[in-house]
């Protein structure tokens, strides 16, 4: 069974933060999180689609599929957590009960904020994580990557050929991510907040899919702007 | 949802868009797998049309040809991953007299809208056909272009008097390649004899009963009907070496495309009692017996899969660059693209 598990960020308790989350902002005529939900909902392939939101946006988010998408029950709209692999994991407890979960079984998480997201990458997720138990999307890096571990100077300068930069989908086999996430001490998840970064430390192999150079994350205010001209297009 | 689409923006440049799409219980979602070029989607590309034209209908996502894997489908006509064709005429209205591919109001695919580079293809169920059973998908790409052939021939049914002993092609290109294939198993006691220039071409014709040069045409030769697959300039010497061998009262389908004014010898259809009459496009029925054609005849469809000249996969807009350049250098035959941008 494939399932999908949109993050839709944490508890979104975080003193002072006001502002509306970005994505239940608009593009186009939709909230930025619901044409990233039809894509996946569209794709039948997904026995469920595991929308994870803060608790307050949870009945904001539902109003939202309902309206745009209709009643299903194909989609599922359930609280976050503190942290992604947190929210994560809400996912896959969510599957655990109400799902037998086999060796077969994945899952495909995917940031809600990014809404260009092609058919060809969510297929090779699903592809890369039956065959090889995890994969993370991901584009060749154009800028020059430089480590500086005091923040100060620079401590290294590596190879560019050898950068990439990360996107979503990332996906895996949930038995292995899940006796992964178990294996962490209190401390390791704290710090480890990227689910494809555990395998890695782990030792465990993550694929690469290749990812788009549009497949971006609407982050600030800048990258809405962007968004909205992406489909609007300009050819005046 | 946002769907990708490649357009053309001007020729030989392929740019990115974005169209919001609403997801409703009518539409159907299609993931485009198979798709060919048709040399209408390479004039577009090489900016081969007048500048108006151009100006007028771009941007817009080329190619018309193809299939896909049904991804969404509410309306409960489909089954997920079920193959089906997509009808690239699309008709606003009916009319009981005249076939959805002539009325002036159809709008189609790659011409009057956007064609099937996208990432996903919006339509209805009555433009889409299913494929079921043994088909081959390469050959299935073009079924629209076999489609088109398969149309003439039904008009032909309709045109023409019962005597169907000897029919000519002229034409050795694709379209006369597939419009001959389609005669002879609709007309299998009919001798189907091919007329064309160049003998690299002809010997593809290797189930023709006859193989003319258009240059040795014997002058006692005779035929009861012919389809004119030529196109262009030429088609004016086809028309005219058809008129000298046609028997009285037989029919002459016109399939070949031309951009200029092609003058007809109209004493000699006057005197023999021809009847001239063209073909253009398809409806859903002729993409309905394509497909059964395709499965009901694997010998059509290993002659058609023999004209395919490339396939390419495309991942990245510079293969769509690569495969129009590699087509428009071909002499004869197909060139397939495996979507998977």
């Amino acid at each position: 069974m494939i399932f999908a598990a949109i993050l839709a960020g944490g508890t979104g308790t975080r003193m002072g933060n006001v502002e509306k989350p970005k994505q239940y902002m608009l593009l186009g005529n939709k909230a930025i999180i619901v044409h990233t939900i039809e894509k996946f909902f569209i794709n039948e392939k997904f026995e469920k689609i595991i929308v994870l939101c803060p608790k307050p946006w949870i009945k904001h988010t539902k109003d939202l599929v309902s309206k745009h998408i209709g009643q299903n029950d194909r989609i599922e709209v359930i609280e976050g957590g503190e942290v992604r692999n947190e929210t994560i994991m809400n996912a896959v407890n969510f599957i655990e009960k109400n799902y037998k979960i086999d060796k077969d079984s994945i899952i495909v998480t995917h940031d809600s904020v990014r809404p260009f997201l092609s058919h060809r990458i969510i297929e090779e997720n699903i592809e890369f994580a039956k065959k090889y138990g995890a994969c993370d999307t991901v584009i060749p890096a154009t800028d020059t990557i430089v480590e500086s571990i005091d923040n100060k100077k620079i401590s290294s300068i590596p190879n560019r050929e050898q950068m990439f930069q990360g996107q979503t989908p990332q996906s895996f086999s949930i038995l292995k991510l899940k006796g992964i996430y178990n294996d962490l001490n209190e401390e390791e998840k704290e710090i480890l907040t990227d689910a494809a970064k555990i395998f890695v430390i782990k030792g465990e192999p993550v694929y690469l899919v290749d990812g788009e150079v549009n497949n971006i994350k609407i982050t600030y205010p800048y990258d809405l702007k962007v968004a909205n001209i992406m489909l609007k297009g300009d050819y005046e | 949802m946002i769907n990708t689409l490649y357009r053309l923006v001007a020729p030989k440049l392929v740019e990115i868009d974005y169209d919001e799409v609403n997801i409703n219980d009518k539409d159907i979602i299609v993931r485009p797998t198979y798709l060919s070029i048709c040399k209408a989607d390479q004039r577009y590309y090489q900016g081969l049309r007048e500048p108006e034209v151009l100006a007028e209908k771009l941007p817009m996502a080329l190619i018309h040809e193809g299939i896909g894997e049904i991804i969404h489908d509410r309306s409960g006509n489909f089954k997920f991953g079920d193959v089906v064709a997509i009808i690239p005429n699309t008709p606003v209205e009916t009319d009981e007299i005249i076939g959805e591919n002539y009325l002036t109001s159809s709008k189609f695919r790659s011409s009057g809208f956007d064609g099937l580079l996208q990432d996903y293809v919006v339509s209805s169920a009555d433009r889409l056909v299913k494929i079921e059973g043994d088909v081959n998908y390469v050959v299935a790409s073009f079924s629209e272009l076999i489609s088109v052939c398969a149309h003439a021939i039904d008009r032909f049914e309709k045109f023409s008097h019962e005597r169907k002993d000897r029919i000519g092609v002229w034409g050795d290109g694709t379209v006369g390649y597939i419009a001959a294939i389609l005669l002879k198993i609709s007309f299998p006691q009919a001798k189907i004899i091919i007329f064309g220039k160049n003998e690299e071409k002809l010997s593809y014709f290797t189930f023709a009963d006859e193989i003319h040069s258009i240059k040795e045409i014997p002058a006692d030769l005779t035929i009861d009907h012919a389809f004119e697959c030529v196109g262009g300039q030429k088609s004016q010497s086809a028309i005219e070496q058809i008129i000298d061998h046609i028997k009285p009262e037989g029919t002459i389908s016109l399939l070949g495309v031309s951009e200029y004014p092609v003058p007809i010898n109209t004493r000699m259809v006057l005197e023999k009692g021809l009847r001239i009459y063209g073909s253009s496009r398809s409806s859903r029925t002729d993409f309905e017996k394509t497909i059964q054609i395709l499965r009901e005849h694997p010998e059509v469809s290993d002659y058609l899969e023999n004209i395919v000249a490339s396939i390419f996969k495309i991942r990245t807009i510079e293969d769509i660059h690569h495969a129009f350049e590699k087509d428009y250098q071909l002499n004869f035959g197909k060139t397939v693209l495996i979507w998977n941008k």
